[in-house]
């Protein structure tokens, strides 16, 4: 009984990294950029729903409609200051180091608005745990929203990325920005508008992420970053499947690590994990291996 | 003697025969064009020869040696050298290094040597500046030593790869589309120093080129390939008259 | 003409590197000088040996980004494998002979011992490239990090015992002793770091480097960085060579370590000094002075090491500042809107200038990968 309890909620935690790993993949499958900078927005819809609801008093959903719309804003501020303008650098480093940059700098500006004391978050869920087998398997409230929030998600961006003007213009970009633009696709706007829907799907991610496990601080949103980083390279990186696999078996891993194996070792196994994945399969799970012409 | 033998030589890409059932024989000191339509395989018959692909049938001898399947940097220590077809220069390091590194298995010496500046070191590397000055001159680069390859105009670079892979010290040479992008008056002297570096190096050159001015000016046989298959083979002035030939490349 | 032209361009860098030993010895000097006269904090004392740290991480990450053209993530790993290695062995045999000698040995055994951590690492990773390769090896950096976190070594008359749980599992007897404690690391290593010290193996590093880069191998390794398939056609052993310069940074990582952990008395790894954030840190100093310019790196561990503390007195705000700078000499430095600009402004003020190498290179070279 235990397994289970301990594989839903690697599903659960796997839904939130699956959750970030979609911004991360988005923005790489189209500004071939890894934006270190997105853990540190999840932190920001962190603090914002806390401002909002335990601070301000105002319902939940007031706090997290209040965290995607300053999520979204801010992801495509850091986009037009920070990135656009090395879009076309020299060395693709310049960029991600600039988004290092900008990660430093959202922690910083939290460190001085919050200071550096753990938050005690409030859950923004109110549902019941649900017990089952006479109450040996109880699911938390969290766990369950936190499921259905990511398969919502996931339906929704397939959907989006499939099916609408915008989605394919997104897809194109990331084929080749030159030959979208000659297709007049708006490169600019299609790479904002990728860099908005992260960032809001980061606000989500952080609600969620700090609703399972409510404290919060400046650095909240680093690790869980990184390891989303690892779970959309890990599914292939660019791929918006991958990254929902990636993520999920992501979780899953960590959570059953942390139980059976070793709880310090756990990050440590997750990683071992991605190094065999990607050296018995380069590119990832799901990810299109590439050859280089000659 | 044959200094290259190729007999049945296919290489299929999903399910599509880039090259199928391709022959060549070159003998030492020929000079041998492969000519043929955009598409036809030229280049993957190169990328077969120096071991970037690896054949799904057929053989590959060089000076009677098996060479089929071996590494590309085994390939080159065999005696095969090639350019390519867009230029891949080593854009940030100077001229003259971009032949030090062609000489690089020929003047060998220590990692050690290098690190402390032994005697070996400087031995060699006196011997490698000369040498690659050598080559560079042939090429009429030699003034341009210091420049970064990137900074070179367009024709230069095209001479500094040949000159790079002639620092190899091949056997054959395979020159990919070396006129590609030149004027008239760059395309006949290209064609002076490939008859030079035959000559001077005593070299065996089989090159890809469109330009039929270059073509029937210096090959003294041909290869044509259609859709991957040889069209047809022989001394130039026959191919060239084929009314085959003619019709793949006019269309009927 | 020819053989000047040749003759020239190796003291040209002879002459490069000749300034950039230069510039360490007169600052070593300058710095003694300061220290004998009582002109430097103490705050500022502290910081000599992290300077010489961070310099020569930066300088051998620099080896590895670019001079080999490859992303490494996963440089403080290899810093803590140097360290953990040196310590271990100092707290071995202190007093089993003089100091200089085992302090000596200590730097490398952590040169070897990073080193050979970089082989293992090099030869399954190298074959995979860009962001990837920069993922594996922040993945090793992490899981090295995190095993001597659970590493337990003892030693008693019997010798020496392993545990990967806690210190009880060592079974030690009564005259044992806990040589690395799992999290709590390793205590009381002696304190053999100085500033001479560190400034010797800069030195030696950058002597290790500069020439490496100016030999034969230098040149096999530039190659692949540049065009790796035109290097295999000449014969270049990618392999071999991407290996060599991976460890031989490593290594250097490595040295770093020893340094470290013989300058503090309490050796843990935490995510702080040996974490990806380290790395990260170090992969800045490299972009930000110069990706392949070894002048550039050290300039910029030293700035960018020294300007937290010398904006201290703006307390809060000081590593905000310190965020927005990055940010904004990276725009200035590397936007091709801000290179242009500062291309034509040197046009207009140095018309007589020449360009012969460099400087054209980054502004125009924004094509893509060939693809024939």
């Amino acid at each position: 009984m235990s397994f289970i309890s301990y594989l839903i909620n690697g599903i659960s935690l796997g839904s939130v990294y699956a959750i970030i790993a979609l911004g991360y993949t988005m923005v790489y499958g189209i500004a071939k950029m890894l934006n270190f900078a997105h853990g540190d927005v999840i932190m920001v819809g962190g603090f914002a729903v806390f401002t909002v609801v335990s601070t301000c008093g105002l319902p939940p959903a007031v706090g997290i409609l209040v965290a995607v719309v300053i999520c979204t804003a801010l992801g495509m501020v850091i986009e037009r200051v920070a990135y656009k303008p090395l879009r076309n650098a020299a060395s693709p480093l310049a960029v991600l180091i600039t988004a290092i940059g900008v990660s430093y700098l959202l922690q910083n500006v939290a460190l001085l608005v919050f200071g550096a004391n753990t938050k005690s978050f409030t859950s923004v869920v109110s549902i019941q745990p649900l017990k089952l087998a006479d109450g040996k398997l109880m699911i938390s409230g969290e766990t369950i929203v936190t499921i259905i929030a990511g398969i919502i998600i996931m339906i929704c961006l397939t959907l989006f990325v499939n099916k609408t003007k915008a989605g394919q213009a997104m897809l194109a970009v990331s084929e080749d920005k030159g030959a979208a633009q000659l297709m007049g696709i708006n490169v600019n706007g299609t790479i904002a508008l990728t860099f908005a829907i992260g960032s809001a799907l980061a606000a989500v991610a952080g609600v969620l992420l700090c609703s399972s496990y409510p404290s919060l601080t400046p650095y909240t949103g680093a690790m869980p970053g990184i390891k989303a980083f690892v779970a959309a390279v890990f599914g292939g990186i660019g791929s918006i499947p991958g990254a929902m696999i990636g993520g999920i078996l992501l979780g899953i891993i960590e959570i059953l690590g942390k139980a059976y194996i070793s709880s310090q070792m756990a990050d440590a196994i997750v990683f071992a994990v991605l190094i065999v994945v990607l050296l018995v399969k380069p590119t990832g799970i799901l990810g299109k291996n590439i050859q280089e012409k000659v | 003697m044959a200094l290259l033998e190729v007999k049945n030589l296919t290489i299929s890409f999903g399910g599509l025969r880039a090259v199928d059932d391709f022959k060549l024989t070159i003998k030492k000191g020929q000079l041998y064009g492969l000519i043929g339509p955009n598409g036809a395989g030229k280049t993957t018959v190169f990328n077969l020869l120096t071991g970037v692909y690896k054949p799904d049938e057929g053989i590959i001898r060089l000076e009677e040696k098996d060479i089929t399947g071996l590494k590309t940097i085994e390939i080159n220590k065999a005696g095969i050298a090639r350019t390519f077809q867009n230029i891949r220069l080593f854009k940030e390091l100077s001229v003259l290094d971009n032949v030090k590194v062609g000489l690089h298995n020929n003047y060998p010496y220590h990692t050690l040597e290098g690190i402390f500046r032994l005697p070996g070191y400087y031995r060699m590397e006196k011997k490698m500046n000369e040498k690659a000055m050598e080559l560079l001159k042939v090429f009429d680069l030699d003034n341009e030593a210091d420049y970064l390859a990137a900074n070179l105009p367009y024709g230069k670079q095209r001479k500094l790869e040949i000159a790079r892979a002639l620092a190899t010290d091949p056997k054959l040479l395979l020159l990919d589309e070396p006129a590609a992008g030149m004027n008239p008056n760059e395309t006949g002297e290209l064609m002076d120093t490939i008859r030079f570096v035959r000559k001077e190096f005593d070299m065996t050159v089989l090159l890809i080129e469109h330009d039929m001015k270059l073509v029937s000016g210096i090959c003294e046989e041909l290869t044509v390939l259609n859709f991957g298959r040889i069209l047809t083979q022989g001394r130039t002035a026959d191919v060239l008259n084929d009314p085959q030939v003619i019709t793949a490349y006019l269309g009927e | 003409m020819n053989k000047m032209n040749a003759k020239l361009k190796l003291s040209k860098t002879a002459k490069s590197n000749a300034i950039t030993y230069l510039i360490v010895i007169v600052v070593y000097l300058a710095v003694q000088i300061l220290l004998a006269g009582g002109h430097v904090s103490s705050l500022m004392e502290g910081l000599l040996v992290p300077l010489c740290i961070y310099v020569m991480l930066a300088v051998s990450l620099n080896l590895t980004v670019g001079i080999l053209g490859e992303l490494s993530l996963g440089h403080a790993g290899f810093m803590c494998v140097g360290a953990f290695a040196g310590a271990f062995f100092s707290k071995c045999t202190q007093g089993a002979m003089p100091d200089g000698i085992r302090f000596f040995l200590a730097l490398v055994l952590g040169a070897v011992a990073a080193g050979v951590f970089g082989i293992i690492i090099g030869i399954p990773v190298l074959r995979l490239k860009g962001d990837y390769l920069a993922i594996v090896t922040l993945a090793f950096g992490e899981i090295i990090k995190n095993l001597v976190n659970v590493l337990y070594i003892g030693r008693d008359s019997d010798g020496f015992h392993f545990s990967m749980k806690d210190s009880i599992s060592l079974h030690l007897k009564e005259d044992g002793e806990v040589l690395i404690n799992g999290a709590q690391g390793i205590t009381g290593t002696p304190h053999d770091a100085s500033f001479t010290v560190g400034i010797i193996l800069i030195l030696l590093s950058l002597f290790i480097i500069l020439n490496l880069v100016n030999s034969r191998d230098g040149r096999a390794i530039m190659s692949i960085r540049d065009n790796r398939i035109a290097a295999e056609s000449v014969g270049i052993n990618i392999t071999k060579y991407k290996l060599m310069a991976f460890s031989i940074s490593a290594s250097i990582a490595g040295v770093a370590g020893v340094l470290y952990a013989h300058n503090l008395s309490t050796l843990t790894a935490l995510p702080k000094n040996f974490g990806y954030n380290m790395s990260i840190m170090i992969l800045v100093f490299v972009v930000l002075g110069g990706i392949g310019n070894i002048r550039g790196s050290i300039l910029a561990a030293v700035i960018l090491t020294l300007l937290p503390e010398l904006l201290r007195g703006l307390s809060d705000y000081r590593m905000l500042i310190y965020a927005v700078v990055l940010i904004v000499m990276m725009l200035f430095n590397w936007s091709p809107k801000a290179v242009a600009w500062k291309e034509s402004m040197k046009e207009k003020y140095f018309s007589g200038f020449q360009k012969k190498t460099g400087a054209g290179a980054s502004a125009v070279n924004t094509e893509k990968k060939e693809v024939k």
